[in-house]
């Protein structure tokens, strides 16, 4: 595992305690796991994604993600529909370890309340948490 | 209690863990359940016995059943008497098979591992699918297990299960769903011995449909018309079974286009021993192996490229899932898993084939007579080593007659199906003779 400060926190994305990244583009928004998240888990095999159209609500689990040591829950850091999901991690996982915050998203959200963004946490914010 | 010479521990040894621990007395180990929680009288055991003396109880015990081969036992209905090749006996007598827990620790467990490999690629085979467990404990939770996958995969909340499957079966699936929100439907069956698919055309939220095939009252079930009608919708299609023997004559599940295929594996190797141990059978399509309940063995290559084999996809079981596992089960019935993949090995496929014919042919010999003598058998579906037959009201006594001339004639299905009364059905393996059959019929005719 690497040093924290070894690891990328973009400020274009928004961030989820539960170490899930949000990222608004045009009407929907973009969601996958932070490069801590990645990190800790090591190399993902597997990743199992909702469906285009399931509407779920904030802090609602949409998925899961497993790598060689565990499986761990994937959820929503904003309530709304499901109108997208990254099929291509079905046979490339590693995508997720190799750009967490690029090809390695996971699902587009239309958000029912995008003011729900700014419940999540900046990059700096994010980083403090990770210090604990 | 008295000590036995089997108990490892000594007064010496007790006392030393006690006083370590910090108690004086072995009651001290319960002082923090409440009082009103415990048991307070002794507990209605009768005293311990010698070994002759626990051998002639057994044997009492033994003598007041009917077994063969001191009885012709025409009876299967989800238990079958099968000759085991005295090549499985031995093999499974090795006493590194033998264990009180199946060690699956790659460093020192190859050995029980490959063998949970071979088995699940046999499985695999026999069964016509992708991918193996290392098996459940039996048909019933097998098929449980099934139904609980199908519903995840489908994020459905029903499930359709035939009539014509195994009664007991399905009163563990019932047990399952009970405390749940899921829904269980009931598929009748038709006059030809098969399930009414009928019923399925308007159920739009189903998430599996269970058939058994050959089904619970002997019947093959066209399971590939089954699988045209689930098409375009989400349920998944599994096929159960309780006779895998039947795939050496017949099309197995994967074939018909199962997505899992689910059963009884007691006919391969493993004696009847008064119904069990058995071995649940599973398999699925790979796409759904993540769903799969129970432990895969997979294989891989060491640091030094060596084959080895090793638990696989362990991260979805319940020591490391807990609560959000895909099945409260992390273990297998490995040593009768051991005892159906050293049989299929030792008959190999040809022989596979060989036996099933020769059970199919012998069950056809008795339903013939039986049809010849002036009985009615109602099912016009083809069957493999198990027929029902509809005999005159007032069987029962006949059947008691039979009995003292130590032959059973059946299972009685009225028990089961109060609408087949005075049906019975029948179960011809290699193990029973033409002379066997001959007398039967003679006696029934009387």
């Amino acid at each position: 595992m690497k040093e924290l400060s070894e690891l990328k926190f973009p400020d274009d994305v928004r961030y989820a305690e539960s170490h899930e990244w949000a990222r608004v583009e045009a009407d929907t928004v973009k969601v996958g796991i932070t490069d801590y998240a990645q990190d800790q888990l090591g190399d993902i095999v597997f990743v199992e994604l909702p469906e285009v159209g399931d509407t779920l609500g904030k802090g609602e689990e949409f998925g899961t993600v497993e790598s060689v040591k565990a499986v761990s829950e994937l959820y929503m850091p904003v309530a709304g529909e499901i109108v997208a999901v990254n099929a291509s991690l079905e046979d490339a996982p590693e995508k997720v370890n190799n750009t967490p915050y690029g090809d390695g998203w996971m699902i587009e959200i239309k958000a029912d309340n995008p003011s729900e963004m700014d419940d999540l946490l900046d990059n700096d914010a994010y980083l403090g948490t990770l210090k604990g | 209690m008295t000590l036995m010479r089997y108990l490892p521990h000594t007064p010496e040894d007790i006392a030393a863990m006690l006083k370590t621990v910090g108690i004086d007395s072995l009651e001290g180990l319960f002082a923090h359940i409440p009082e009103d929680c415990r048991r307070k009288e002794a507990l209605n055991i009768p005293d311990h016995l010698t070994e002759w003396e626990l051998n002639d109880h057994m044997d009492t015990l033994a003598g007041s059943m009917a077994v063969s081969p001191d009885y012709k036992v025409f009876m299967g209905a989800g238990s079958y008497e099968h000759h085991v090749p005295a090549a499985v006996s031995f093999l499974l007598g090795r006493s590194e098979f033998v264990t009180a827990y199946t060690p699956y620790q790659p460093e020192v467990s190859q050995g029980t591992l490959q063998a949970i490999y071979e088995y699940q690629t046999l499985t695999s085979r026999l069964l016509g699918m992708e991918v193996a467990n290392a098996s459940q404990y039996d048909g019933a939770s097998s098929l449980a297990e099934a139904m609980l996958m199908a519903i995840r995969i489908s994020r459905k909340k029903a499930v359709a299960v035939s009539r014509a499957l195994h009664p007991l079966y399905r009163r563990v699936l019932e047990t399952y769903f009970e405390p749940t929100d899921l829904e269980i439907r009931e598929l009748p069956y038709l006059g030809d011995g098969t399930t009414d698919l009928s019923p399925l055309q308007d159920m739009e939220d189903l998430g599996g449909v269970a058939v058994q095939s050959p089904n619970f009252l002997g019947c093959m079930e066209d399971v590939e018309r089954i699988k045209q009608v689930l098409q375009n919708k989400k349920a998944l299609l599994v096929v159960c079974f309780s006779e895998p023997l039947a795939y050496g004559l017949y099309k197995n599940p994967g074939e018909c286009g199962a997505d899992i295929a689910c059963g009884e594996g007691q006919s391969l190797g493993i004696p009847r021993t008064f119904g069990g141990p058995a071995l649940g059978m599973f398999a699925s399509k790979m796409k759904y192996v993540r769903n799969m309940p129970g432990r895969l063995v997979g294989q891989t290559v060491d640091l030094e490229g060596n084959r080895g084999h090793v638990l696989t996809l362990s991260t979805r079981e319940q020591h490391i899932r807990r609560e959000k596992a895909t099945s409260n089960i992390c273990t297998n019935h490995s040593l009768c898993a051991l005892a159906a993949v050293m049989y299929m090995a030792t008959l190999g496929g040809t022989g596979f084939k060989e036996l099933a014919r020769l059970n199919y042919d012998k069950s056809e010999y008795l339903k013939s007579a039986l049809s010849d003598a002036g009985f009615k058998l109602p099912f016009s579906r083809p069957t493999f080593n198990e027929f029902v037959v509809e005999f005159p009201a007032g069987f029962k006594k006949t059947y008691q007659r039979l009995l003292k001339k130590k032959m059973i004639a059946g299972l009685p299905l009225g028990d089961f199906y109060p609408e087949l009364n005075n049906h019975y059905l029948m179960c011809v393996t290699e193990t029973i003779t033409k002379a066997d059959m001959d007398a039967l019929v003679q006696e029934i005719k009387k």
